[in-house]
């Protein structure tokens, strides 16, 4: 009896002790109530298994009551969001190259001359296929929103037409990725995700790792700015983040047959200045954490929502508005329209300009941050 | 090079929130001496010689170290000097010769290849020079650091208790290399709590309590502290300690191995106290005191002040 009151009394000694120490560490503390509320959040609201409202482009090159009728039950049904509606095909030309919408629709000329006639016109669906889960979905609905309009709104001898099955003919392009294979958008993708992980917890060690061996005394005492520790501590993970690109591109060609259709000269530089905002990220994060598990967590954190709201997993478009703002934060989230848009689609680089540029931001902001941050002194 | 001083420092205090380490330190030392640094743990050595070369920011006052202002011109600070941590301070995971490479780069040494082999030479590693540092004894983990802030001949070494926990003939042959790089011209502080490394400095700084209690030569230290000491040997010393420590004038009492010290400044009231005490196996002499007890003396004196201040 007495022995297991001693124990239950060595017990309570070291919970308490564990009690104070977790206390002392605010920042995991943090983390661990952190960390399930943006599960709950992301998983909760902003993931969208069944993405609706997909920017999308209507190209109608002629205005009759029976076109009117079809854009009308387009626009008001909710998967699809018209950012432009024109009857200029130069207009609609990159849209999709862009990543700016994810269908563009057409409804050709003389499509009311033929549907009179019986003579079953055809409407095209350039859809995005790159992420086959967000295009199919809207894609399949397309053809029953619009042969539901035509159903309710023609009325006397064209009415008949419609009861003999669809008076149209839907004609869909799965651009980019005609098979809709799911490697072809998870595989440039992991190339993204993989780099963030690596990449951000290396140089999240980097200073932590000093303070803890207990050389950051000595490296402090040394003729060093911030920047020349910073850059020399960056520079050669940058060799490390080419050598996984280029393993991983291999591996997408011989293992899942990925395509690479563009120039990769143009991913080579994404990939660059993904890779170092990515570091410099890791080396701000190591001037915060006061250890390397608190770098770690920090990189998990980091982690966990890029994944989810960079479009990985699920569908940019389809989540909604306040997460996608908060997904533009994610160097991930332009990385993998560089990716993507390259390796699928042969974006060029003038396209790519707006997703280059957020890195670049990106990139500038976490080495501020981190040389503001990065402590020239012990206090 | 402005003034003759290595470090001139004024009034230099720390305070960490509400703790003061330093209250108030000046150290005037001239260049080429070499001055050791003593105190009390928790005495602000460390803070002291870390606000000297840059590494602490400094809460009041001012100074310079080698010319250059130690709050405006860290960099230039950084530079000129070597500073060696207390702890082992190089990468453990490195061999011992990429650790020197690495300073030897870092401070754009020429000859980077000969010069790194000179000091693996010198320090007498050349078999070992590809073990990791880690893997050193504490003595020679101490001397390869020496080696290595030494490497670019720095104006000022300061030291922060190199030898802590490391075996007398390793000791003495971190002195006497410190001897030698004084004589090429360096200047050295060095702190300590060994008395006999002290007694190997020109000048010795005493502090307690964040403030400087004196400095000077050995001799001056001991003359300042005004202590009278009686050396008591003989079987019945044992007893004597606690009963004498509560006489009038007897202000310390302790044992060097089987010996007694008893020590104050008034002579008389000692005496008077020995004589109320009388033990026929015990011999009683007067003796120089040693630097242990003037530092003793000086620090109980400290404690008494910043009592009566607090």
């Amino acid at each position: 009896m007495t022995a297991i009151l001693h124990s239950l009394s060595r017990i309570w000694a070291v919970f308490m002790k564990e009690a104070v120490q977790m206390r002392r560490d605010r920042l995991t503390f943090a983390i661990m109530f952190g960390i399930p509320i943006i599960q709950l959040i992301l998983f909760g609201y902003a993931i969208n298994l069944n993405p609706k409202h997909l920017p999308a482009a209507l190209l109608v090159e002629e205005q009759t009551p029976i076109v009117r009728t079809l854009v009308q039950s387009l626009r008001t049904s909710d998967y699809y969001d018209f950012v432009m509606q024109t009857d200029d095909p130069r207009q609609t030309g990159d849209l999709l190259a862009r990543g700016e919408v994810s269908f563009v629709i057409t409804i050709p000329a003389g499509f009311t001359r033929k549907f009179v006639r019986g003579e079953t016109p055809q409407i095209l669906i350039e859809a995005d296929a790159s992420d086959p889960a967000a295009a199919s979905g809207a894609v399949g609905f397309a053809q029953t929103i619009l042969t539901d309009a035509l159903r309710h709104d023609l009325k006397g001898p064209l009415a008949g037409l419609v009861s003999q099955g669809p008076p149209f003919e839907l004609v869909v392009h799965q651009m980019y990725n005609p098979e809709a294979m799911t490697s072809y958008n998870i595989v440039p993708g992991l190339l993204g995700v993989i780099l963030t992980m690596t990449m951000v917890m290396i140089t999240g060690m980097a200073m932590t790792r000093e303070t803890e061996q207990g050389t950051l005394e000595n490296l402090l005492a040394m003729p060093l700015k911030p920047h020349e520790v910073m850059l020399g501590k960056i520079l050669p993970y940058v060799a490390v983040g080419a050598a996984q690109t280029l393993v991983i591109l291999i591996a997408a060609q011989l293992l899942f047959e990925v395509p690479f259709v563009g120039n990769p000269w143009i991913l080579l530089l994404g990939a660059s200045i993904f890779v170092l905002a990515n570091l410099a990220l890791g080396f701000t994060f190591s001037t915060i954490a006061r250890s390397q598990l608190q770098a770690m967590q920090l990189t998990f954190f980091f982690f966990l929502p890029s994944m989810l709201l960079s479009g990985f997993m699920f569908p940019f478009r389809g989540m909604p508005e306040w997460a996608q703002t908060i997904g533009q934060i994610f160097p991930l989230t332009h990385f993998l329209r560089i990716v993507r848009g390259v390796m699928l689609k042969d974006t060029s680089l003038a396209q790519l300009q707006p997703p280059l540029l957020a890195l670049c931001i990106f990139t500038a902001a976490a080495v501020t941050v981190a040389l503001l941050r990065y402590r020239r002194t012990l206090d | 090079m402005a003034g003759h001083h290595a470090i001139d420092v004024h009034g230099l205090v720390k305070r960490f929130g509400q703790r003061t380490a330093v209250a108030g330190v000046d150290i005037q030392m001239p260049r080429g001496e070499v001055w050791g640094f003593l105190g009390p743990n928790g005495s602000g050595k460390t803070t002291t010689i870390r606000m000297i070369c840059g590494l602490l920011k400094v809460t009041e006052g001012s100074g310079t170290c080698l010319g250059y202002d130690i709050q405006k011109d860290a960099e230039k600070i950084r530079v000129l000097t070597g500073y060696m941590t207390q702890k082992f301070s190089f990468w453990s995971d490195m061999t011992i010769r990429e650790n020197l490479e690495f300073v030897a780069r870092l401070y754009r040494l020429p000859r980077m290849r000969r010069t790194v082999d000179e000091t693996i030479e010198k320090l007498g590693l050349t078999n070992r020079q590809h073990q990791l540092s880690g893997a050193l004894s504490g003595g020679w983990k101490q001397r390869l650091a020496l080696a290595a802030v030494t490497m670019h001949n720095p104006e000022l070494l300061l030291l922060d208790e190199p030898t802590a926990g490391v075996d007398p003939q390793a000791r003495r042959d971190f002195w006497d290399e410190i001897h030698h790089l004084s004589l090429a011209g360096m200047t050295v502080l060095v702190s300590t709590h060994y008395m006999d490394e002290a007694e190997r400095c020109d000048r010795i700084v005493y502090i307690a309590s964040g403030h400087k209690i004196v400095e000077g030569t050995v001799p001056d230290v001991i003359s300042s502290s005004g202590l009278v000491t009686f050396r008591g040997e003989g079987p019945g010393v044992r007893r004597l300690a606690d009963v004498l420590k509560g006489e009038p004038g007897v202000e310390h009492a302790a044992y060097f191995g089987s010996a007694l010290h008893v020590s104050g400044t008034d002579g008389t009231a000692i005496r008077n106290a020995l004589d109320r005490h009388p033990a026929l196996d015990v011999t009683w002499n007067q003796v120089l005191p040693s630097l242990e007890d003037a530092f003793i003396a000086l620090s109980a004196e400290a404690g008494k002040d910043t009592r009566v201040h607090a």
